[in-house]
């Protein structure tokens, strides 16, 4: 018989789990998780300080010009949009397919997910250059009119999809908390404490019937969501497919879009939890060496996804026979940007390839600098999609380029700031690991042994 | 003011008997002797989902699939009617020269209404079946969320008899049995 892999290392009991978890809410963190706290905060004030000033200056601070009108925040907003889709996927996707391994980093994945849309939505505002006026984007009844918004847009689908995306991951995310955030309210000493938590969790008994239904409802939902978080990014990318321009008009966008929102977030998800990790050391028995290793492969098989939609890319554009499509593809890899689109391709089809031996996988250091170097990779990727398309078109009278300012660099690396800041606060005030769901699967691998309970 | 706002909002408990087990699987042959007993309104309080814990009881499939299913239905005739509505009827505009009534066009929306209507209805019925929002509902044990397990019996089931039930938990070997409200 095939000896299956411990999920939970040090053989918890119930009450083991419970005192691991909620002690981390309770408990006041220590130096080393303020200081990483404070300096994350520092990036989030300047992020809203470079916001403020583009948004009371104007567009004209960032290198968007003509032709390039797509710049850092389109390229910043598919970028983090995709860095939310391994969330759901691990919290959805992987428990319809009755994956236990999931259990102990889906409620962080699903955190990421939240914090990752909150800050990719901001980028599309910011781009309008007048965010005061983003309501426009809603169908509201107006007395002009009314004007309704053109439904025929993939703009106005990407506002449907991505509002609906931020409330069915927000909804998911905390309907997985409540049984938590009782165990917290029942635990509390400190009167403030049980109220606030006591209120999060709705009153929540976990009576048989009750759990009935909550069961469910959590599979209806990640039911809900798998096709959601396909429609998201395939809608992300019908923003450049349903437009006419060589290199964004393609048909293999929504499954290339996917693929490469999935690699990268799995790539954050390593990132973030090698962080947790360091930061929060009682993480490492629930988020074990295995965990990681499972999640490396996924980046990896991913990373081979991807690798071959360049190639089909490349394929498509030959064998169409359509000199403008041709144009571009050459000019990415030979034209002024090719150090970007040879960038995108060592980070996101070779390095990634290192997994395929099992100590590199395994290994923390190794990992964490191959998650990065994918993150970088899969920014580039979006900034060749919007860059290299857009300055070279059809004439070449109107051919241009992108240089990017002090502003395009601080939004970029300020939405970081607010990403981590969000994420750190929500590591020490929310019940990280899903206890109730963890419970279930303490015996896995110690079959035979004591119980548990 | 606030005591008695707070009195009112407060959630009522019933008093009957528990008994509270650290051991999940005596709890469920307990529950199945309540069962064969005659009770029907008796529950288990448990920390995580004991799946054989629906059978012992009687609890049926829940429903809200079906809500799910119907809500999913509104949000796809929402989201046709409201496209059709906004860009053929009510102000209607040649974009693109597509006709008024682009169908492929709004797929998209559509899809997402289904998404949005299906789960958030989903969700209002998870919230309407357990009775929430509660507030400071009465709790048996605290230990009941995090490692310890009880069966409730209310006084209002049927045969309700408190030497039969304190007969059937101690059988059992429940650590504690309690008179309590909840």
């Amino acid at each position: 018989m095939i000896k299956r892999t411990p999920l939970v290392l040090g053989k918890k009991t119930y009450q083991d789990v419970t005192n691991d978890i909620c002690g981390l809410v309770e408990k006041v963190p220590g130096p080393k998780y303020f200081a990483s706290l404070i300096s994350v905060k520092a990036l989030f004030v300047f992020y809203l300080v470079v916001m403020g000033v583009i948004v009371a200056k104007g567009m004209g601070l960032m290198g968007v010009n003509s032709p390039i009108g797509w710049g850092t925040d389109i390229i910043t907003f598919v970028f983090w949009i995709g860095i939310g889709h391994a969330g759901t996927l691990i919290s959805a996707v992987l428990f319809l397919f009755r994956q236990k391994w999931r259990t102990s980093i889906a409620r962080t994945a699903e955190a990421m997910t939240v914090f990752a849309v909150m800050t990719a939505g901001l980028f599309p505002i910011l781009h309008t250059g007048r965010p005061w006026l983003a309501f426009w984007l809603l169908p509201y009844p107006n007395q002009r009119g009314p004007l309704w918004v053109n439904f025929r847009s993939p703009l106005v689908w990407d506002v449907f999809a991505v509002s609906t995306y931020a409330t069915v991951s927000l909804v998911f995310w905390y309907i997985g908390m409540i049984p938590d955030l009782a165990t917290i309210r029942d635990r509390a000493k400190n009167k403030w404490r049980k109220r606030i938590y006591g209120a999060l969790s709705l009153g929540w008994r976990g009576t048989g019937r009750n759990w009935n239904h909550y069961e469910m409802v959590y599979m209806l939902l990640a039911a809900l969501s798998t096709p959601l978080v396909l429609s998201v990014h395939s809608i992300v990318s019908f923003d450049f497919a349903v437009s006419i321009i060589p290199g964004w008009h393609t048909t293999i966008f929504p499954p290339y879009f996917v693929a490469g929102a999935i690699f990268s977030g799995f790539a954050m998800v390593v990132t973030l939890m090698v962080i947790v990790r360091a930061l929060v050391p009682e993480f490492k028995n629930y988020v074990t060496i295995g965990h990681m290793e499972a999640m490396n492969k996924i980046i990896m098989a991913t990373g081979l996804m991807v690798g071959y939609a360049y190639g089909s890319e490349k394929f498509i554009a030959w064998y169409s026979g359509a000199p403008y499509e041709q144009y571009v593809f050459m000019n990415r890899a030979i034209g002024p940007y090719a150090w970007s689109y040879w960038l995108m391709v060592v980070c996101n089809v070779v390095i990634p390839q290192l997994f395929w031996l099992k100590s590199v996988r395994t290994s923390i250091p190794l990992m964490f600098v191959i998650s990065i170097f994918v993150n970088i990779g899969m920014w580039f990727e979006r900034y060749v999609i919007v860059v290299t398309s857009l300055h070279r078109d059809f004439l070449p009278s109107s051919w241009g380029m992108f240089y990017m300012t002090f502003w395009d660099f601080g939004a970029l690396i300020g939405s970081f700031g607010m990403f981590l800041f969000l994420f750190l606060l929500y590591i020490r005030t929310l019940p990280a690991i899903s206890i109730s769901e963890v419970k279930p699967v303490l015996n896995v691998g110690h079959e035979g042994g004591d119980k548990h309970g | 003011m606030v005591d008695q706002l707070y009195a009112a909002v407060k959630a009522r408990g019933t008093e009957g008997m528990a008994g509270i087990w650290t051991d999940e699987h005596q709890l469920i042959k307990a529950a199945h002797r309540l069962r064969e007993a005659g009770f029907v309104k008796f529950d288990a309080i448990t920390p995580f989902p004991l799946h054989e814990i629906d059978e012992a009881i009687g609890i049926p499939r829940s429903y809200i699939p079906w809500v799910t299913f119907v809500f999913g239905f509104v949000g796809l005739a929402f989201g046709l009617w409201f496209t059709w509505w906004t860009s053929a009827y009510n102000w209607p505009i040649i974009v693109g020269g597509k006709p008024m009534w682009s169908l492929p066009a709004f797929i998209p929306v559509v899809f997402e209404c289904v998404i949005l209507f299906a789960a958030l209805s989903s969700v209002g019925a998870l919230i309407f079946s357990a009775g929430l929002p509660k507030v400071d509902p009465p709790v048996i044990d605290p230990d009941l969320t995090s490692h310890k397990f009880a069966l409730f019996v209310p006084h209002n089931d049927k045969g309700y008899d408190e030497a039969k039930i304190q007969q059937i938990f101690q059988d059992l070997g429940a650590d504690e049995i309690k008179r309590t409200e909840f």
